[in-house]
């Protein structure tokens, strides 16, 4: 199995808001605490597997939700 | 003792509340408990799903352009002093009314000693206000419009649409005080022009008490609005600044988050049935009240008779006994309960020509019966008769 993506997000409203997004467009998607190694910030992010990768750059680019990044 | 009691201060805060906010709340402390976006673990995210959820309902209710632009707060009192002491400094003019609740004045009074300057734009004496009036009083240094969209006093709407269309095409933002009319009436923020909407949790909208908010339109600049309080936000825990991003720039520390889990349910509850169905339900009901208690000899009404003219909010007097015995006697001998006096809000009883006595309030809800209308009126009635 290959590893994850995780998308960052800056709150976990916006985690939530873009949840929402990418599962009406088939993402699916699990909201876990940031990984360690990836920022220091306490909250979540949400967990993608590589093949809905695409799918959620194109869902983000398209929403009005900024994200730190995907690692 | 079995007594039945008649709740008509409903324009204070609504009683009872629908029974699917209590399970809400309930299910909320049973089973989930966890604080909201702070922790990773699954009850926290479940936490923080109730209240984004919350957002999403109020989003809806009001058309605010995006869950994340509401600033969920304490009341509509904290979410109006977040946008007045946040957007305004000295030097800059703001433009009231003369039917606010102390809410806006006080807030707006303390300010004007810093230097900022106000114009309170007289009202008729039935509390209507002539939006050009507010069109006449703009000023190069003018920034802010701020008005309610109905009294609490006697329930006479003011012309929200009108201002935030005056505001819109002068290059001013619009403050809302929606506390009498959240749940109540149809708002558009968008339609409306409200750049700044603060709402109450637990009047019209039948939350519990400890929730409310500030909904920031697109057009509010947030660099201009200053968070009131600073603090652990659950994001960007790195730095020791505030973050910027919405809503955490302006909701820091720990949200009532049963709180919300309840208004969640309430906006919810409103949104199935309808808020016009309810509306239509408490006009036809204060338009009988109104009726009958001005052909009561020697009880003066100060609540415009028009549907259109106002919530169901009415104040009356009876002349001869002060406000505050005629409330006692309410409740004392015929178990209902009013609310008397100034109403937190002198400017409006100096307005109706009601200052400093005040008036009797009685307001009413989706809840509120015609039997316990009669029994409100025969009240009314035989302390009127009594003075005679």
């Amino acid at each position: 199995m290959t590893g994850y993506h995780y998308i960052l997000v800056y709150s976990t409203s916006h985690a939530l808001q873009l949840e929402k997004l990418l599962n009406a467009a088939g993402v699916a998607t699990r909201l876990v605490p940031v990984p360690r190694h990836l920022s220091s910030d306490c909250g979540v992010c949400l967990r993608i597997s590589p093949e809905g990768l695409e799918t959620s750059r194109q869902v983000i680019a398209g929403s009005r939700i900024e994200i730190q990044g995907i690692m | 003792m079995d007594e039945q009691l008649v709740y008509l201060d409903n324009p204070a805060t609504s009683f009872p509340k629908p029974p699917e906010v209590l399970r809400a709340m309930t299910a909320f402390t049973e089973n989930v408990g966890a604080n909201p976006g702070r922790s990773g673990h699954r009850l926290s995210i479940e936490s923080a799903r109730i209240v984004y959820a919350a957002r999403e309902a109020i989003a809806e209710m009001f058309h605010a352009p995006d869950p994340t632009r509401i600033i969920f707060g304490q009341n509509v009192t904290d979410a109006i002093n977040l946008a007045l002491m946040g957007l305004l400094h000295p030097g800059d003019h703001v433009i009231t009314s003369s039917m606010e609740h102390n809410a806006v004045m006080r807030p707006l009074r303390a300010l004007e000693q810093t230097g900022v300057t106000l114009s309170v734009i007289p009202c008729a004496p039935d509390g209507s206000l002539d939006p050009q009036l507010l069109e006449n009083a703009i000023r190069p240094e003018t920034v802010l419009i701020v008005i309610n969209h109905a009294s609490n006093v006697n329930g006479t709407i003011l012309p929200a649409r009108a201002a935030g269309a005056i505001a819109t095409r002068r290059g001013l933002l619009f403050l809302c005080d929606v506390a009498q009319t959240g749940g109540i009436l149809p708002i558009d923020m968008q339609a409306d022009g409200i750049d700044l909407l603060a709402f109450t949790g637990h009047k019209g909208l039948y939350g519990p008490m400890g929730t409310g908010g500030l909904i920031i339109g697109e057009r509010v600049d947030l660099h201009r609005l200053k968070p009131l309080r600073r603090g652990g936000t659950g994001s960007r825990s790195e730095l020791e600044i505030q973050p910027e991003f919405l809503p955490d720039r302006f909701e820091s520390g720990t949200l009532n988050a049963v709180g919300l889990a309840g208004l969640n349910a309430a906006v919810r509850w409103l949104l199935q049935r309808g808020i016009s169905t309810i509306h239509q339900q408490e006009q036809e009901l204060t338009s009988r009240l109104l009726d009958e208690l001005r052909s009561i000899p020697g009880v003066q009404v100060y609540t415009p008779p028009e549907k259109y003219r106002r919530v169901s909010v009415i104040s009356f007097n009876i002349q001869g006994i002060e406000p505050s015995e005629v409330g006692f006697t309410l409740d004392d001998e015929f178990g209902i309960l009013s609310r008397v006096g100034l109403h937190c809000a002198p400017a409006a009883h100096r307005t109706l020509g009601t200052f400093p006595s005040g008036t009797v309030r009685f307001g009413l809800s989706a809840f509120t019966t015609p039997a316990e209308i009669e029994l409100a009126l025969q009240a009314v009635q035989q302390i009127a008769r009594r003075q005679r």
